[in-house]
């Protein structure tokens, strides 16, 4: 399978990215610049984290305006597999490929830590290698990571399944003070209805080698593989 | 008319001024005259150092370049070079600490990528007043925030720094700021102007009125004047700065330009001048052809404007237009402003009209240079007199109040906060001795590190300097990294006054001594002086920032113990010495006596030792002691670990306890080893002539050290943990 990793003005993991899947996994992948009308045959669109457009006006905002995003729409309109990360996650937002809207951090500062996750939804290509309720030591790096939905929308997230991960403690458990930046029901990551676009907040790529602390990130990119692999 | 008035207020000397004339065989014009008040200022002209940093080593095997260009440039082998440097931004963060902040970094990221390297670490060293006053803790907050701001932003990684606390900062926080990143050795590009003909051209961000006189500023002490100087403080876009460097970084990648140079202190005028300085050449610019965003700006104004992200390339003559291709790709203006003349001056048009008319010599090479008078201060005698408080009835109240002072309390608060993570190769995260940077694809890593206690330079500069080097190697060998090189960021007071000539020259022959020691080459650095505000002087505070290599990353270790039942044994010697010592100053509120001794051999010795014991696989954990001493180093070894294992020892060193548990005696190191590996450690030691003290073993939930039997600390770590976390959020909660 081919990954196509997209740069914006101002994206700043996409290196990471790229690395983490060409030399750790071993995956072909490619880098979409933003501005030209081409995917290049790929299955599956990562937007990675940074400060597209210095996230002027709202993170995420103007990039959805990038030339590059028609594409991305028809794709995930199409069934292709997007998967947004921080800053992609915020613009999948944007886009209004998922819903609900990021706030800042309850405690008004940048967070950089590593959390645990809790897989809520284990049957989705994203996560398909995991177990339910298996905690996962990711990192997080953010100042709008405070996810917010309306009350009507989180029954639907509920009713569907989509949501995938939620922040706990190292026992699996949720709390106040687990869940760092305050996000609604302590949703880290979510799907859309359909299953094929995912957004995380926390950063997998920087969970994919023990040398850097945890290789539990791993776990969601060799999840999408296996699947396209089956 | 230029009379005295106007002369001092650009911050010249009138023997200065009459230097001019004499160099340019007329009277200077207003812009002229401003060119010269930026570029023979102290901070672009080092006029008071210059002499004395001459006595700083800077030749090593592996050094490609030494001080003199925007960074400094280390063989770090298999064809990669590192390229770093600190600098300092304390003038301006005291004015407005958000923008001050971040435009440091913003300007020690240009000088990095000016030479072709993509940088890939930061760290900061900084310095505030007593956090009890709420106007210095806006000042942290407002730098710690605008760090992070700018840092996270452009996404390169604060991995690491150093924070201390004094009254002498209240009114001068020092913000130094250091980054490296990697070149490929063969691809260095220096500031140069050279091949006439060859096109300039200005790329980045436009030209507004912001930053003027903002070198000036940094080279004079403040008065009663300083909200009058806010203009004078730069105001940074990171998001320009990211695609600045994107581009400028694509350019070199594909052999364009003949030379670059970032605008940063003194902007235009600099970037120009130093450019054709280098290259013994000519460069004349049109001022009708810069960017401007703002309107009616004058001659002067623009060729002293310090706006943020914006570079001066020579392209060559055929490559401009794939130049401007790339930038024109990040969306950044790039024209042409000028070209390389033959001759020797800076030519400046504007309106059609020559404004500007300058041997570039007598700007860049002719800055006057002092041998300042220097005299013993007075206030050593009595500062090193020290009278020894009584011991504390309870030695766990004591030890809970040192790990619950700001110096020494968990920085989480201010790290959580800068994204050191981004470019996933941060290989151990901040709070230990040293930052570790993986290289992809590669068994080797880098190590960074920042010191400085700027109380033992108070109270002896000459030791301060040498224990500033010995720490930092010392940090590095904890890791099982070995120094390579060294850049230092100077700050002092008002260097006309003879007592603060005299710290520094003082400070250098100490750090001086300790790189020949060590043998690591000084690669260049930054002097602040004029760190006083009416009349009072911040303490001598020369930072060190040391680059060492790890041959192998998966080799390096990390200073929290990791497992039960191991041994904790103590490299060096316990002495009686409380002088300098936090411990005195946290709870006495001394700073008195003389800083800990130091023994360069000897700690050489003890380093060496220590990088041997790690490669041979024979250490589980390795931690420098430093402020608070031997107890608070234990505490930390604690804390540090994933598991946070208490520990049981004794020691028995007839000495005043108060100085066995807190004392900062040099040269000591606290590693914990597997019982297996004990007696091969123990055999190496001797054989190294490094004295090695098995003080007891990790194990449990409590912090027990007894003095010959007798328990002297006994808490839970869960209770000294909590004291020590607690710190930094609690002070931010007060109001």
């Amino acid at each position: 399978m081919k990954f196509g990793v997209v740069i914006f003005p101002g994206s700043n993991c996409d290196y990471d990215t790229l690395y983490i899947l060409k030399e750790v996994l071993k995956q072909k992948t490619v880098i979409l610049w933003h501005k030209e009308h081409n995917l290049k045959n790929v299955d599956c669109v990562i937007l990675p984290g940074g400060f597209s457009y210095g996230d002027y006006l709202r993170s995420g905002a103007i990039a959805k305006f990038s030339p590059l995003m028609q594409e991305v729409k028809e794709f995930a309109l199409k069934g292709g597999f997007v998967l947004g990360i921080c800053n992609g996650f915020q613009v999948l937002l944007e886009l209004g490929l998922l819903p609900g809207a990021m706030l800042r951090n309850k405690n008004l500062k940048f967070l950089c830590q590593f959390v645990r996750i809790r897989v809520e939804n284990e049957k989705s290509p994203f996560s398909q290698k995991t177990r339910k309720g298996q905690v996962l030591k990711i990192p997080i790096a953010h100042f709008d990571g405070n996810y917010f939905a309306p009350p009507e929308t989180l029954q639907e997230l509920k009713k569907n399944n989509q949501v995938v991960f939620r922040y706990c403690d190292s026992d699996g458990q949720l709390s106040e003070e687990a869940n760092v930046n305050g996000s609604v029901e302590s949703i880290a990551g979510l799907l859309n209805k359909e299953g094929n676009i995912m957004g995380m907040m926390p950063h997998p790529e920087r969970a994919s080698e023990l040398l850097l602390g945890s290789e539990d990130g791993r776990d969601i990119f060799e999840s999408v593989i296996d699947y396209f692999e089956s | 008319m230029i009379d005295k008035k106007i002369i001092r207020e650009h911050n010249l000397t009138i023997e200065e001024y009459e230097k001019i004339v004499q160099l340019i065989g007329r009277e200077p014009n207003i812009t002229e005259l401003g060119i010269f008040s930026l570029m023979w200022s102290e901070h672009c002209g080092y006029k008071s150092s210059k002499i004395h940093l001459k006595r700083l080593p800077v030749k090593g095997k592996g050094v490609i370049q030494g001080p003199g260009e925007n960074a400094g440039v280390i063989d770090i082998g298999d064809g990669l070079a590192a390229v770093f440097k600190i600098e300092s931004h304390n003038h301006p963060s005291f004015i407005e600490p958000y923008q001050g902040a971040a435009t440091g970094i913003g300007g020690i990221l240009r000088d990095i990528f000016t030479m072709g390297a993509r940088p890939i670490a930061l760290l900061d060293s900084l310095r505030f007043g007593p956090l009890s006053s709420p106007k210095n803790r806006s000042i942290m907050e407002g730098v710690v925030s605008g760090i992070s701001g700018y840092g996270n932003s452009i996404g390169i990684p604060t991995v690491g720094g150093e924070i201390y606390f004094n009254n002498c900062y209240s009114l001068n926080p020092l913000v130094n700021v250091f980054a490296l990143g990697i070149a490929e050795k063969d691809k260095i590009f220096y500031a140069r102007a050279e091949g006439r003909g060859n096109p300039v051209l200005y790329v980045g961000a436009k030209t507004g009125r912001d930053g003027i006189h903002g070198a000036t500023m940094a080279s004079a002490e403040f008065g009663q004047d300083l909200e009058k100087k806010r203009p004078n403080v730069q105001v940074g876009d990171p998001f320009k700065e990211k695609l600045l460097m994107e581009a400028c970084l694509e350019i070199m990648a594909q052999d364009l330009i003949v030379g670059i140079q970032d605008m940063g202190a003194a902007g235009l005028t600099c970037s120009t001048s130093e450019m054709a300085a280098k290259s013994k050449s000519g460069i004349e610019i049109d001022l009708d052809l810069v960017p401007q965003r703002e309107e009616g700006m004058t001659p002067y104004e623009i060729m002293l404007s310090e706006s943020q992200e914006r570079m001066l390339l020579v392209a060559k003559k055929e490559k401009v237009e794939e130049v401007r291709k790339i930038f024109s790709k990040w969306d950044l203006d790039a024209v042409v402003i000028g070209h390389v003349t033959e001759g020797k001056n800076l030519r400046v048009k504007s309106g059609g009209k020559i404004v500007v008319d300058l041997p570039v010599e007598a700007i860049v090479n002719l800055c006057p240079v002092y041998n300042r008078e220097s005299k013993t201060p007075s206030y050593l005698e009595s500062a090193n007199r020290l009278e020894l408080p009584s011991l504390p009835k309870n030695f766990n109240q004591a030890f809970l109040k040192l790990l619950s002072s700001p110096t020494i309390g968990n920085k989480e608060w201010v790290y959580r906060q800068y994204d050191h993570m981004v470019q996933v190769n941060t290989a151990l995260l901040p709070g230990a001795d040293a930052s570790l940077l993986r290289l992809k694809n590669q068994k080797k890593a880098l190590a960074i590190t920042l010191d400085g206690n700027s109380l033992y330079s108070y109270l002896n500069p000459r030791t301060g300097g040498k224990i500033a080097v010995a720490e930092a190697c010392r940090n590095l060998a904890c890791l099982g990294a070995r120094p390579m090189g060294v850049t230092n960021c100077l700050n002092f007071g008002n260097p006309e006054k003879p007592e603060i000539m005299w710290q520094f020259k003082e400070s250098i022959k100490g750090i001086a001594e300790a790189c020949k020691i060590f043998n690591i080459p000084v690669t260049g650095g930054n002097v602040s002086f004029y760190n006083d505000t009416e009349g009072v002087s911040i303490y001598p505070t020369p930072v060190l920032g040391v680059v060492g290599i790890v041959e192998d990353v998966r080799k390096a270790i990390s200073p929290g113990f990791k497992e039960q039942g191991n041994a904790v044994i103590l490299l060096g010697e316990n002495k009686e010495e409380l002088g300098a010592s936090e411990y005195l100053k946290c709870l006495f509120n001394m700073e008195k006596g003389f800083p800990p001794q130091i023994d360069l051999r000897k700690e050489r010795r003890i380093q060496e030792f220590c990088l041997d014991a790690i490669s041979n696989g024979l250490l589980e954990s390795a931690h420098d002691v430093s402020e608070g001493g031997l107890a608070v180093c234990l505490a930390e070894c604690s804390f540090l670990g994933e598991q946070k294992i208490g520990f049981k020892l004794d020691l028995q060193d007839e000495m005043r306890l108060d100085s066995l548990l807190f004392g900062e005696t040099q040269s000591r190191i606290v590693v914990a080893s597997k019982k297996q590996n004990m007696p091969r450690l123990i055999e190496l030691a001797r054989k190294r002539r490094v004295k090695a003290t098995i003080l007891g073993e990790t194990g449990g939930e409590r912090m027990v050290v007894s003095h010959l039997k007798q328990k002297i600390i006994d808490i839970p770590v869960s209770e000294a943990h909590r004291a020590w976390r607690e710190t930094m959020p609690e002070i931010f909660r007060m109001k």
